[in-house]
């Protein structure tokens, strides 16, 4: 064989190897994705807890009803494998960061709600090796289970405790479950998510929606004329940890 | 050749083995699998859906869940929801019935149905004891996977 014909065959070859061109394979002409007509949309989304009114009903736990049926979060009896994404807990496990004696006293048995704070700096985004977990432009700190690979580097870095794993199967922990909204399966981390998928419908977060007492304010922080917004100039309020500069976007009204 | 009474025999035991697949199978056709299909129309023609709806399954949840773009524009301009439960699902309405024949037919073991429900679940299962406390015989409530079922009762 001459030197030209095997060149003119290892190109040839390497045609073939390579496979059909691109143009040659009959594809779909027109891919289009649009964001969904309708959505509520903001800057940075944020929330409003006030925690006074809450104290009026220490009985009520709507939202998180609400919340865990329409996400279906399990309900694992034993306390170390149990999932939340909103839940109580008290002050001083709450805000540790405000050691007072007479706090603890005055605020004792009186339940802070508490859930993910979707940071502006978040620092299990920062972790994740995956970016299973990712801050949308919108402030909402959102996890993408499909890419969570289970490392647990989030619920090391978030200084909150609102990430929750998944040590065993959930499904059979899950009583009535909401057929619109999958389940999580075994090793996956878990949080609250701001209720994205009802924004994109246009509807307000299921525990907001839930509270008929009206604690729970929900909106865009940089809007200025925003309830939130006006509450939170307008009245005492104070967010978990602040000193940590992660940034919360959860603010307790307290005053 | 030393054994060879034994040998030879071996060697025929061994490629008769080795080769039950082929033989096992020969002349016998399984026939091809025939997903119910539902009435209307899909997002796009029934071949591009039969030869690439995995890649785009794997394109709308990274579009709809990473980057918020929930409506699908196809080719001929209709406009769909982007969702397996809510989108795929509310017109194949058995999950058995479309997806699970052709993926038995083909051994392929796709796992959307680990978080995704099929729309035609109608509960849960109670936790199953693993194989290994059943065998030792030892009870639920001393390895800590207390059942729900337990749970009710106080």
């Amino acid at each position: 064989m001459k030197r030209r014909d095997l060149l003119k065959l290892a190109g040839l070859s390497a045609v073939v190897a390579g496979g059909v061109p691109g143009f040659l394979n009959k594809e779909v002409k027109a891919r289009e994705y649009t964001p969904p007509p309708g959505a509520l949309t903001a800057k940075r989304w944020g929330m409003a807890i006030d925690i006074r009114k809450c104290w009026e009903h220490p009985e009520c736990r709507d939202c998180i009803k609400a919340c865990h049926h329409i996400h279906n979060v399990p309900e694992i009896p034993e306390k170390k494998k149990e999932i939340k994404w909103i839940w109580k807990d008290e002050f001083e496990h709450a805000f540790p960061d405000q050691p007072n004696e007479f706090n603890d006293v005055l605020l004792q048995g009186k339940p802070f709600l508490l859930l993910c704070n979707h940071c502006e700096h978040p620092p299990c985004v920062r972790v994740c090796p995956t970016e299973a977990t990712f801050k949308r432009e919108d402030g909402i700190v959102m996890m993408d289970y499909h890419r969570c690979i289970g490392c647990r580097f989030c619920m090391a870095a978030c200084p909150f405790g609102a990430r929750s794993f998944n040590w065993v199967d959930p499904r059979p922990y899950i009583r009535e479950f909401n057929p619109e909204f999958p389940t999580r399966m075994k090793g996956v981390v878990e949080k609250c998510l701001f209720c994205y998928e009802r924004l994109e419908k246009g509807q307000i977060p299921a525990c907001v929606e839930a509270c008929k007492h009206k604690a729970l304010i929900f909106g865009d922080l940089e809007d200025e004329n925003s309830e939130i917004s006006r509450v939170l100039r307008s009245r005492f309020s104070i967010r978990r940890k602040a000193e940590l500069g992660t940034g919360p976007s959860v603010f307790y009204l307290i005053g | 050749m030393y054994n060879r009474d034994k040998v030879i025999p071996g060697i025929i035991i061994f490629v008769l083995f080795a080769a039950f697949p082929i033989w096992w199978g020969h002349g016998k056709s399984v026939p091809p699998p025939k997903p119910e299909l539902p009435k209307g129309k899909c997002v796009e023609s029934k071949e591009y859906m039969r030869a690439h709806h995995m890649q785009l399954l794997n394109i709308w949840r990274n579009k709809a869940i990473r980057e918020g773009m929930r409506v699908y524009v196809s080719s001929d301009g209709s406009r769909y929801w982007i969702g397996l439960q809510n989108g795929c699902m509310k017109c194949h309405h058995d999950k058995s019935k479309f997806c699970d024949r052709c993926h038995t037919y083909a051994a392929v073991k796709p796992y959307c149905w680990n978080c995704h429900i099929p729309p035609e679940t109608k509960e849960f299962k109670p936790p199953k004891r693993s194989a290994l406390l059943k065998l030792f015989g030892i009870p639920e409530r001393l390895t800590g996977n207390s059942s729900h079922h337990e749970y009710e009762e106080h």
